[in-house]
């Protein structure tokens, strides 16, 4: 694109969402802050889960419609884990080795068997997201669950100029975001696991001409990715709650970001989770009844202008 | 499922030829004889509920095979237009008595004609957002929209009316024949599934149909003959548009109410289980499967608990995508495969 098109298309993007800001700052600086809080503290809860997502598409291109399911057990796992133990990290352990361990089952057992035909997994996987909402719905019923903040983290952190309290554990959600964000990045980039995952990306073929056992590679990123949706379910049961339902929610977001950020990017989905969080919590706070449309708003200029999301690379 | 090379035996027929009535065998006219003469035989009950409601949501699926099985592109947003369709027939027609706030309440085929208008509008601008993208990228943003939509439903109350949606939402009297009687509307469904059973099957044989399953095969090859791919694709879209809004015309009379309900997760994917269990090789399966599918949906209970009925439902998917890619259609070509002598078994499978 050239240059001239590139500052026509900030402008015309920029400058409303400038004078939206100018004019949510004047009319109620408080109501515009917290939302930005809420919106970035829901944005890492969407890359958590959306990162898992694509990873798993990066490197297999399997489109992982259970994902959301995933969610929601690893959120349920977590909710059961804490109300015994009383440990959250117990719990965040428990709701990502759960969804790890059937998201290993899921490679091990049936997609290792189809390779290459991405359709097909495709639809297994949508059936795998009925039957396991199903199986959560008869073993927990249909009532919502929600787990209790860590004792460290539980009330408001008081005296915050302008918007003078916030909840801790929310706010807490931002660095850890950040936290399994870089983790992510240096597992990727400086770990030997994590150039081969690279490597598969690029060219599967070839990686395992060199000797790489694909097999127990995918099967290693598949329960990681599983594994970080099970987390992200954990961290939603506290700051959202637990219920059937909430499975779709986060399928969607999911979707969404990588759609927005780009597939198999992991900096993508952060990019996408961000733009996704604020887009859906300042729809909420300003136009409740729209503000899905505000998110389809979104996705339709991206894969209008770019197909392929922010920083995806062709299939 | 999606058949990249062995149904690729459509052969681009001369004209004169694929504008010839099709042969019609024995087995043509006995299903046709038994589907006229159904309703005689069989209780309202199973007229209305098994037949009527089969034929609609067939009809729906039927969109979706056409997509699917022949310009290869799953879209899981056919339910999406199909609702699209019958909340525009709530908003512009007539609903119940609280809803008249936001219902029009125009003469019911003013209503019908603009909702199936304003659906196929949806339809084509849903394909041409994704058929920006190719392949596995359809279904992602297809399940995108169509649940976002089910989110716009839920949470708007000028227009959608909310969680409660709209009711009493009523076929109408038409020269005298109450539609919404189990005999009429049976028929009345009846030839509109025929309708588009037919259309699709005259539609494959057409050089539009034999273009686009040329662009399934392989895009690039047909981009270098001059066909515009993405003109093809977009327009396949509109088409199965057409027919799915029909489809959730019928099916929000048969019903006689639309809510998020009728647009959420569970129904985006009953229609791809229907289409993926009666197979996508042939226009006769969606039917196949919604008719197992309600057969299921009403038996069910009787076998298992009623709460289940998704875990049944998963499971025979389940089963069906691992182990019969093509559905009914390809059980029924592997078994007529099995016992035929004649070496000529076409792999397209299936009724023909």
């Amino acid at each position: 694109m050239k240059r001239s098109w590139k500052i026509f298309w900030t402008l015309v993007i920029g400058l409303p969402l400038a004078a939206f800001a100018v004019w949510g700052l004047w009319d109620n600086t408080r109501l515009f802050a917290v939302t930005f809080l809420n919106g970035i503290t829901l944005a890492s809860l969407y890359f958590i889960v959306a990162a898992g997502f694509t990873l798993v598409f990066g490197l297999m291109r399997n489109v992982n419609l259970a994902h959301g399911s995933l969610y929601l057990l690893g959120g349920y796992l977590g909710f059961l884990v804490a109300q015994h133990t009383g440990w959250f990290v117990l719990a965040l352990a428990a709701g990502f080795a759960g969804a790890a361990l059937v998201g290993l089952l899921m490679q091990v057992s049936l997609f290792r068997f189809m390779p290459g035909e991405d359709l097909r997994q495709t639809l297994v996987t949508i059936a795998l997201s009925i039957i396991i909402a199903d199986l959560l719905l008869w073993w927990l019923g249909g009532t919502v669950h929600q787990a209790d903040a860590p004792e460290l983290l539980s009330g408001p952190l008081r005296d915050i100029p302008l918007i003078r309290a916030y909840s801790k554990y929310r706010l807490a959600l931002l660095p850890i975001g950040i936290a399994i964000g870089v983790a992510l990045w240096l597992f990727l980039n400086r770990t030997r696991v994590g150039m081969m995952i690279r490597a598969g990306v690029d060219d599967r073929a070839m990686l395992s001409a060199a000797g790489v056992n694909v097999n127990v590679l995918f099967a290693v990123t598949f329960a990681i990715g599983a594994g970080l949706a099970g987390l992200g379910g954990v961290i939603g049961a506290v700051e959202l709650s637990m219920a059937p339902g909430e499975d779709v929610r986060l399928l969607l977001a999911s979707l969404i970001v990588v759609i927005i950020g780009g597939m198999g990017s992991v900096v993508g989905a952060a990019l996408g989770a961000s733009i996704l969080g604020l887009a859906e919590t300042y729809g909420l706070a300003y136009a409740p009844t729209y503000s899905v449309v505000f998110t389809f708003v979104i996705l339709v200029l991206v894969l209008a202008f770019r197909p392929r999301g922010f920083l995806g690379r062709p299939a | 499922m999606m058949s990249r090379g062995q149904a690729a035996i459509v052969l681009p027929a001369p004209r004169e030829i694929s504008f010839q009535l099709p042969r019609i065998g024995v087995r043509h006219l006995v299903v046709l004889v038994f589907l006229l003469a159904y309703p005689w035989f069989a209780t309202p009950f199973f007229t209305f509920q098994i037949g009527a409601q089969s034929l609609a949501l067939g009809l729906i699926a039927l969109s979706l095979t056409f997509l699917g099985g022949y310009g290869g592109m799953v879209s899981l947003a056919q339910i999406t237009v199909a609702g699209i369709a019958g909340y525009g027939v709530a908003i512009f027609g007539a609903a119940s008595a609280a809803d008249t706030a936001i219902s029009l309440g125009w003469p019911w085929w003013v209503a019908v004609l603009i909702s199936i208008a304003i659906a196929t509008v949806c339809a084509s601008f849903i394909g041409w957002l994704s058929v920006r993208t190719e392949g596995i990228y359809t279904i992602m943003i297809t399940l995108a929209v169509g649940v976002a939509f089910y989110y716009l439903c839920l949470q708007n109350y000028s227009v959608f009316n909310g969680f409660q949606g709209f009711q009493r939402v009523h076929a109408p009297t038409v020269l005298g024949i109450n539609l919404r009687d189990a005999l009429p509307f049976y028929y009345l469904v009846l030839f509109w599934s025929l309708a588009g059973y037919f259309f699709v099957k005259y539609l494959l044989r057409a050089p539009f149909g034999i273009a686009l399953q040329g662009i399934r095969d392989n895009p690039r090859r047909m981009n270098a003959l001059g066909f515009n791919v993405t003109a093809h694709r977009i327009a396949a879209y509109a088409v199965a548009g057409v027919i799915a809004a029909v489809g959730g015309v019928l099916l929000v009379w048969y019903n006689g109410l639309i809510g998020p309900g009728s647009v959420g997760t569970s129904w985006i994917i009953n229609i791809l289980v229907i289409a993926v269990l009666g197979g996508m090789r042939h226009p006769i399966g969606p039917f196949l499967g919604a008719i197992v599918f309600v057969l299921l949906q009403t038996f069910a209970i009787d076998l298992i608990d009623r709460e289940r009925f998704n875990l049944l439902i998963g499971a025979v998917f389940l089963v069906i995508v691992l182990f019969s890619p093509d559905g009914l259609l390809g059980w029924w070509a592997g078994i007529r495969a099995r016992f035929s002598t004649s070496k000529f078994v076409t792999p397209r499978g299936g009724v023909r």
